[in-house]
């Protein structure tokens, strides 16, 4: 292998500088900055998952398999009226948000622990575009994720009873959950910092997550037990997606609940996760 | 006052523990300056402050004729950093990290993407490219690291401890690359554990302990200060040092004697004499010698001649870095 460094070629071209003072003469404005370079995170996130598609694939295929264990392995006796299936689709959408939180988490404490955070604060960047740039992502990978699990449902024999703005306001509001866990996990990346932490986050997902109406409605718990379940943040949006699915399990009045829990969630992390980022300067 | 980097008076504390401590520095535009420093003497600290990334307690610092707090943006547009860990993302591959770092630098889709060819054919990283990086060894992930931190042809580059943890011939790649930004008009600040180090590459030398600048000058003026080179004699008999040490005409102030390893050491002024009167000498005493050497002195010296005691922290944990590497 040879290495040669061409001197006299490179003090020829420089495509960043101007020599003086101001900002270099292609740099363009805050707002197309904003978004150029949210684009460029959300391009890094496909390109990893052209790199890695069986890791992208298990991801997606990760809800299927739980949606088909519990579907026929361990939910034909629930006692739900109608299809458990139709029951379950909608809980399984609202669970597959919540562990989009780990996904979030994980891919923030990699990034700080490889020092690429550093190196993009050391970037003209927009401010703000590092985190903005990680929830665009991870949001388009929750969408896929959700067209993924509805198709599997599909061919289950789930069916949305409902009209398409109610179907779209259901995804909305699965996205809308999708959105406050992301935050939570940036921040809950943040204060952990290390990748090792996230391992105890992916445990611990497991009991909220099942301590949901997800699989199983909480009038078939212990009272004290489905009043618990009643109050997770994740019952309430399964529970109003259900009802704009037109199917079992849900009941009307908890829409208002399914966007307000996701906005306080967001009211207290989003701002928390920003000063974090910010002290990371201090 | 002009110069690529300016340091006034900049302090930084973690708890009680003043990372910089009152640190002034000026750089000349185009040159390599190195600041040398055991471990905990606040060179990381320092570049951090100067890349925007961490945010000084007090005093001033410019880069590139722009403030490092107030005008962020501006600095940033203007430096290339390297830190002591390879910050790329390890499931791309080297082009499209480059790629995705010219874009973040906002160069345009078509020339991030020239711009990545070129970094990577100048590396000789060009058939690698399509490679992860995560399977990249040490050396070619370091100068992918450094290829994305040249990717704007920036005024000032920061080094910190770029070949800490490389083996020789990923140490000379780098130095190699170092030299060749020379040229360029690049201004370069790096950070180094080894005397050598900043010796073979930099211009000028600050070195500093608990976070101030304790000297600086050219390689030459601090070799004078610090007692210059050394000649090492390692005899077969211990219980000759002392009749040595008396026969060797450069014999006199700085001369040290280690009984266990039969080793005498001794500053010299003139290389090339030094060693042949030390052949000659000992040879006619017949004092048999087992090993004689010249060799630069260690930052520890070095640091004993500045301060007159031990560096504040000594340089062990770069063993065990390179130990991980390994």
């Amino acid at each position: 292998m040879s290495t040669t460094y061409d001197t006299a070629r490179e003090g020829n071209r420089n495509p960043g500088r101007t020599g003086g003072t101001g900002q270099p003469p292609h740099a363009p404005g805050a707002g197309v900055r904003l978004l150029s370079d949210c684009w460029t995170m959300t391009r890094r996130e496909f390109a990893r998952w052209a790199r890695q598609p069986v890791q992208a694939a298990v991801g997606l295929v990760f809800p299927v398999m739980l949606l088909l264990m519990f579907g026929y392995l361990v939910g034909g006796g629930r006692e739900v009226e109608g299809d458990y299936v139709d029951y379950l689709v909608p809980g399984m959408l609202a669970l597959t948000m919540t562990f989009g939180l780990e996904g979030t988490m994980l891919a923030v404490t990699q990034d700080l622990g490889k020092g690429v955070i550093d190196r993009f604060r050391s970037l003209p960047m927009a401010d703000g575009a590092v985190l903005v740039g990680r929830s665009a992502a991870d949001m388009l990978h929750s969408t896929v994720g959700l067209a993924v699990l509805t198709a599997v449902g599909y061919a289950l024999g789930w069916r949305a009873d409902c009209t398409p703005g109610a179907f779209l306001g259901a995804m909305g509001l699965l996205l809308l959950f999708r959105f406050a866990m992301l935050w939570i996990g940036i921040h809950l990346a943040m204060v952990a910092g290390k990748p090792e932490l996230v391992q105890a986050v992916q445990i611990l997902v497991w009991p909220v997550g099942f301590l949901s109406n997800v699989f199983a409605s909480p009038s078939s718990m212990p009272s004290w037990l489905g009043t618990l379940v009643g109050w997770n943040p994740m019952s309430q949006t399964a529970t109003a997606v259900r009802e704009l699915f037109g199917g079992p399990g849900g009941e009307p009045g908890h829409t208002g609940a399914a966007v307000l829990w996701p906005l306080a969630l967001l009211a207290v992390f989003l701002p928390l996760a920003v000063r974090r980022f910010a002290r990371l300067s201090r | 006052m002009t110069g690529a980097i300016v340091v006034e008076d900049v302090r930084k504390r973690y708890g009680d523990k003043h990372a910089l401590d009152g640190l002034d520095l000026l750089v000349g535009r185009g040159t390599v300056h190195a600041v040398l420093g055991p471990n905990g003497a606040g060179k990381t600290t320092l570049v951090r402050v100067l890349s925007t990334l961490l945010r000084p307690d007090g005093g001033r610092a410019e880069v590139a004729g722009h403030d490092v707090v107030r005008e962020a943006r501006a600095v940033r547009s203007r430096i290339g950093l390297l830190g002591q860990h390879a910050a790329l993302d390890e499931e791309l591959g080297g082009r499209q990290n480059l790629e995705m770092f010219g874009r973040l630098h906002h160069l345009g889709a078509r020339a991030a993407r020239a711009r990545a060819g070129e970094l990577l054919e100048r590396f000789g990283l060009a058939d690698t490219g399509r490679k992860a990086v995560g399977d990249y060894s040490g050396g070619m992930r370091r100068r992918l690291d450094l290829a994305a931190s040249l990717i704007t042809d920036p005024e000032v580059l920061f080094l910190d401890e770029p070949t800490t943890g490389l083996d020789p011939r990923g140490r000379a790649e780098v130095w190699a690359a170092v030299r060749s930004l020379v040229g360029g008009g690049t201004t370069v600040l790096l950070t180094t554990q080894y005397l050598e180090e900043a010796d073979q590459l930099a211009d000028r030398i600050s070195v500093v302990d608990r976070g101030r600048v304790i000297a600086d000058g050219t390689a030459d003026e601090l070799k004078s200060r610090t007692g210059g080179d050394r000649i090492d004699v390692v005899l077969r008999d211990g219980g000759l040092l002392g009749a040595a040490v008396a026969l060797l005409p450069f014999a006199g102030d700085g001369v040290s004697v280690d009984a266990d390893r039969r080793l005498l050491s001794a500053p010299v002024t003139d290389r090339m004499a030094a060693l042949a009167a030390a052949v000659r000498g000992l040879a006619e005493a017949g004092i048999e010698a087992e090993d004689i050497a010249l060799r630069r002195p260690t930052l520890d010296e070095v640091f004993l001649h500045l301060t007159g005691g031990e560096p504040s922290a000594l340089p062990d944990k770069d063993e065990a870095r390179a130990g991980e590497a390994a």
